[in-house]
């Protein structure tokens, strides 16, 4: 099976299980377990080549210039975790089948876990560095989603949220190291940067690149100082803890260590970071787990100091811990992953995690206690299980490694760690199962289905297997994975259950008795640590973020308070001073004379500019007059459209024509809720200075333009290109048009896209003011002003009938030769838009809506839809996306004309602006609607109901 | 001859341009200046026409139309916010 459809099989499948849940929640639990495990097999049969030392590949080229390709490589550490991945997956899936009641939405939960299995899968897959970076963020929001599955509990909500900032912000700093590192290696792709070790460690990159490398692993796989976010985000589900915070999540740092381990290992820098925050987490995790009372907190930390275990020994750098390191990855996945499910299963048979009610429960459900027990006991390291082994190869390298100077102090330390792992790992058999029963029961607890204990007894015997039999359960694995973590630099090490009586047995034993001893001095110790244990680190990060939000809230209010007048002051003077800073810094071009090329100015322009200054001149003066000042708006906007026309734009000169009729409509809308007149608020002071930014703009403005205008051009004019290929490249004479559907069609794409958006929006927040207590208010508003007559006149009616048909044709017109002289899909469906509003202003908004047949966001949807068919068309005949065609036909009785693919995505383009601008107009229109004024006739005055009464008289 | 009428035709609808400009600014009452403002817009109309007779080109005949066609929809629109408030009942 490609690698491809690997790593996208859990994508794909992330999918069903959101479609199927309606089915049944067998079949959406199914479609996952189905995905995973085509996954899975497709994993198995590439296993023996990649145990025979091959590595699969599966190149694409994506983005090759930035060095992103899509390729994917299976070695011995991807086979290992794509089969932890895939296989304690498909287990989670089984067990979350059952943990989840009917009240949690199964469809959602699976889609998520299948999201994130596919994202933990790319990492592990991923041989080119900048894309292994896309799956690790995508790791990060999935988790975030899952821990926040139950999103009405706040523990919920807070841990998602602490989370995603400590392993989003450990993904910032691992993009800035991964990209230092491939520069530093001279390539993007994993395969090749850990070919170059000695180019890596020269560079005087290594050291940057390393820390920012290791601060994301760190985060990402909860190490000293960031290990804090692991237990908070225990509030989510049991299946999700057990599958991310035990057994792949958190081991993505682990993994990318192990991964980078030929090119950055070995160096003092390295170990001196990794193993000793390897140690500290171990250590402090191990002691801390002790005195957590949540079962899952336990747990938690537990996994905090295992993973510590990992990190430390893949610190030291010797190809014997990094073999130590991959077995442990392979044991903690087993225990870790059945302990938390056995947990899940107690919380869901009792109730409660806290271990302090807990007690006895080995009588009621004898063999989630085996499970758990077996488990228990791995953790703890007791011999014959598997975690017994893979800790025995931590103590040997641990006493045979300085550290700081001093050959004991490892040993002791790791000695400790392993006291405390025991001591947790007993309280969690003894305290739990063990004991006198502590809870009242209405109903005694007791074993659940099997399917439910099955996926952790699978998992519990595994450790008891590996335990056993290490050298052919888990042999070839390890030495596969180990071999590709050291670039085959590991030592043949044959796994085995009794080394001899060595150091490493003696620390392990002396641990075990220590643990023992420190269980049953549980009372007292716990007493101690209440006293001693180091602050939450929780108030801190929340002191941290707390403050951050503070000074980005200060400013943001300093900049924006909600005043527009202050907001555009700031904006005014800001891009004033850096225009005046561009020109002092003597950048611009020198200017010339103003050009011969306009000539004397003709006297009728010069009556426009007279009018177009007036108009603004004496809207400053009366702006505080809503209406007049709307007026004032219309004289500028029809000298604009006149001076479209005059430069030669006639293209622009009816867009503004069509656009200038439509905002005037939309501002009355508005202004019909608003005061007529704008109330005197500031203070002669400021209206001072408003009057200076205001002044400093305008003429910066003028400045520029000036500039402009007078100015040579820095590069040549892309207009020769435009008006050389639109009518051979683009089929069109009309170049403005071509440009719009064909040069810069994507842009356009993108633009009806947002057009749309901002017309739904529009009408999504119509709709949620008007469902809430604004609504009653709208409705018992009465009008500022004593109301003429006529709600419909007569007159208006039938002029815009009559004109109706009219404004139709034309914009048919407009359209069609859109290509070829000015007009286009966007002036008619300006135009097509005004002759509807036409209606609604004459007959008012109920009989109007009521002949509305299509919704318009059904105009909005389809127009987008026309376009995105009409530019994927192209893909048919092997051209990127938006690329045009075109023809000629001749019919009979016709001249001969052209046909484009263009004209298609002008549909497009026309369907949408009539579907925003009605959507919109339509939605403000709403807020002025009363039922008092709906007509049932489109005019006051009602014929038939006039010639009714007549006949009446007349009888 | 047609130049001369052109000549005549400019100066004529150029200085009904300036009065309705004045109109606007300095109306007595509202309604007066949306009244200028939609001369204006006629006037508008006649200019171009006049300037496409003048460039002898028939390009400036749609923005014409267009002008003629939706121009009104304004004044309407604002002669109904001053009767009734509400532009689309």
């Amino acid at each position: 099976m490609s690698l491809f459809l690997i790593a996208a099989l859990p994508f794909l499948g992330a999918v069903l299980p959101a479609l199927l849940v309606r089915a049944s929640r067998n079949a959406a639990a199914g479609t996952a377990a189905g995905a995973t495990a085509l996954a899975l097999i497709g994993v198995l049969t590439h296993a023996p080549a990649v145990m025979r030392g091959e590595v699969p590949m599966a190149r694409a080229p994506w983005v090759p210039s930035l060095g992103l390709n899509a390729n994917l490589m299976l070695d011995g550490l991807g086979l290992l975790f794509a089969l932890l991945i895939l296989g304690i997956g498909l287990l989670i899936i089984l067990y979350a089948r059952f943990y989840l009641t009917r009240r949690d939405p199964m469809g959602k939960f699976y889609a998520l876990l299948l999201l994130f299995q596919g994202a933990m899968l790319g990492i592990v897959l991923s041989d080119n560095i900048l894309m292994l970076l896309i799956f690790w963020e995508l790791t990060s929001l999935s988790s975030f989603l899952l821990i926040g599955y139950w999103n009405h509990l706040p523990e919920g909500r807070q841990g998602a949220r602490m989370a995603l900032t400590v392993t989003g912000a450990g993904g910032l700093a691992m993009i800035a190291g991964a990209l230092l590192l491939g520069q530093a290696a001279g390539s993007m792709e994993l395969s090749d940067i850990i070919a170059r070790r000695e180019a890596v460690q020269a560079s005087e990159l290594y050291l940057p690149a390393l820390i920012l490398i290791l601060a994301g692993c760190f985060a990402k796989s909860a190490q000293f100082p960031f290990h804090f976010w692991l237990p908070h985000a225990m509030a989510a589900p049991t299946p999700v803890s057990a599958y991310l915070h035990s057994a792949t999540m958190v081991k993505a740092g682990l993994f990318l260590m192990a991964r980078l381990w030929p090119a950055l290992a070995g160096t003092d820098a390295w170990f001196l970071l990794a193993a000793s925050v390897g140690l500290i987490t171990m250590v402090l995790g191990a002691v801390t787990a002790l005195f957590k009372d949540d079962l899952k907190g336990l747990l938690a930390y537990s996994t905090v100091s295992h993973l510590g275990l990992v990190t430390f020994l893949l610190g030291l750098g010797t190809p014997a811990g990094a073999v130590a390191a991959v077995f442990h990855i392979i044991n903690h996945a087993t225990f870790k992953a059945a302990l938390f499910m056995t947990a899940g299963i107690v919380d869901h048979e009792t109730g409660t995690r806290d271990i302090r009610r807990l007690g006895g429960l080995a009588a009621f459900m004898p063999v989630t206690f085996l499970i758990g027990a077996v488990a228990a006991l791995s953790m703890a390291g007791v011999p014959p299980l598997n975690g017994f082994l893979s800790k025995e190869m931590m103590l040997h390298e641990a006493a045979h490694t300085a550290w700081l100077g001093s050959e004991l102090a490892l040993p002791v330390l790791a000695g400790l760690a392993a006291l405390f792992s025991a001591a947790y790992s007993f309280r969690f058999v003894a305290h739990v199962f063990l004991g006198k029963p502590r809870l009242a029961h209405a109903e005694p607890p007791h074993d659940p289905v099997v399917w439910f204990w099955l996926p952790p007894a699978i998992l519990a015997s595994l450790t008891v297997l590996i335990g056993l039999f290490p050298q052919s359960m888990a042999g070839e694995l390890v030495r596969a994975a180990a071999g590709a973590v050291t670039a085959g630099a590991a030592p043949e090490i044959k796994l085995k259950l009794w080394h001899g009586v060595n150091e490493a047995l003696m620390i392990s034993a002396a641990a075990l008795a220590g643990g023992a001893a420190a269980l049953a001095l549980h009372g007292p110790l716990a007493r101690v640590w209440a006293v001693v244990a180091p602050p939450a680190a929780k108030r801190a990060f929340d002191a941290l973020v707390g403050a951050a939000t503070a000074a980005a809230r200060r400013l943001t209010d300093a900049l924006h308070d909600g005043d527009f007048g202050r907001s555009a002051a700031i904006f005014s003077v800001f891009a004033a001073g850096l225009g005046a800073w561009a020109w002092t810094a003597g950048g611009a071009a020198p200017l010339g004379a103003f050009p011969a090329a306009l000539g004397p100015t003709p006297p009728i322009p010069l009556i426009g500019w007279v009018c177009l200054v007036t108009a603004t001149l004496t809207l400053t003066a009366l702006h505080r007059h809503r209406l007049l000042a709307l007026v004032l708006i219309g004289v500028t906007g029809l000298m604009v459209s006149l001076t479209f026309s005059y430069f030669s734009a006639p293209d622009l000169a009816l867009t503004q024509i069509s656009v200038e009729v439509v905002s005037i409509i939309l501002l009355l809308l508005a202004l019909n809720f608003m005061p007529r007149e704008t109330p005197r608020e500031s203070s002669a002071a400021r209206r001072a200075r408003d009057l200076a930014a205001a002044a400093a703009a305008g003429l910066g403005v003028g400045a520029a333009i000036y500039a402009i205008l007078v100015g040579d051009f820095a590069f040549a004019p892309i207009s020769e290109f435009h008006l050389a290929n639109s009518k051979t490249g683009g089929g069109g004479e009309n170049v403005v048009n071509v440009i719009l559907v064909d040069f810069r069609g994507f842009d356009t794409f993108g633009e009806i896209t947002v057009l749309g958006i901002a017309a739904v929006l529009i009408y999504a927040l119509t709709e949620t003011i008007m469902a809430g207590p604004v609504r009653a208010r709208l409705l018992n508003r009465r009008p500022a002003e004593p109301q003429a007559g006529d709600a419909h006149p007569m007159m208006m009616v039938v002029a815009t009938r009559v004109l109706m048909p009219i404004a139709l044709t034309v914009a048919v017109y407009i359209f069609l030769r859109g290509h070829n002289a000015p007009g286009g899909g966007f002036i008619a469906g300006l135009i097509v838009s005004v002759a509807f509003v036409m209606q609604y202003m004459a007959s008012g908004f109920s009989w109007a809506a009521a002949r509305q047949r299509y919704p318009y966001h059904a105009f909005i949807g389809l127009g987008v839809l026309v376009a995105a068919a009409t530019g994927m068309g192209a893909w048919f005949n092997g051209k990127p996306f938006l690329t045009s065609d075109f023809g000629y036909v001749k019919l009979p009785g016709l001249e001969k004309f052209e046909l484009a693919t263009a004209a298609l995505f002008d549909l497009g383009v026309f369907l949408t602006v009539l579907g925003a601008v009605l959507l919109a107009l339509e939605s403000l229109a709403r807020y002025a609607w009363r039922p008092n004024i709906a007509s049932a006739h489109p005019m006051d005055i009602d014929p038939t109901r006039d010639e009714a009464a007549q006949r009446e008289e007349g009888r | 001859m047609i130049a001369l009428a052109l000549d005549f035709a400019f100066a004529c609808f150029g200085a009904a341009m300036l009065m309705n400009m004045w109109v606007v600014a300095a109306g007595r009452t509202v309604e007066d200046r949306i009244l200028a403002l939609d001369t204006m817009v006629i006037n508008a109309i006649a200019l171009l026409i006049l300037h496409g007779i003048w460039a002898g080109t028939a390009v400036f005949f749609e923005a014409a139309m267009i002008i003629a066609m939706l121009g009104f929809v304004s004044t309407v629109a604002y002669a109904r916010f001053i009767l009734r408030g509400n532009i689309i009942e």
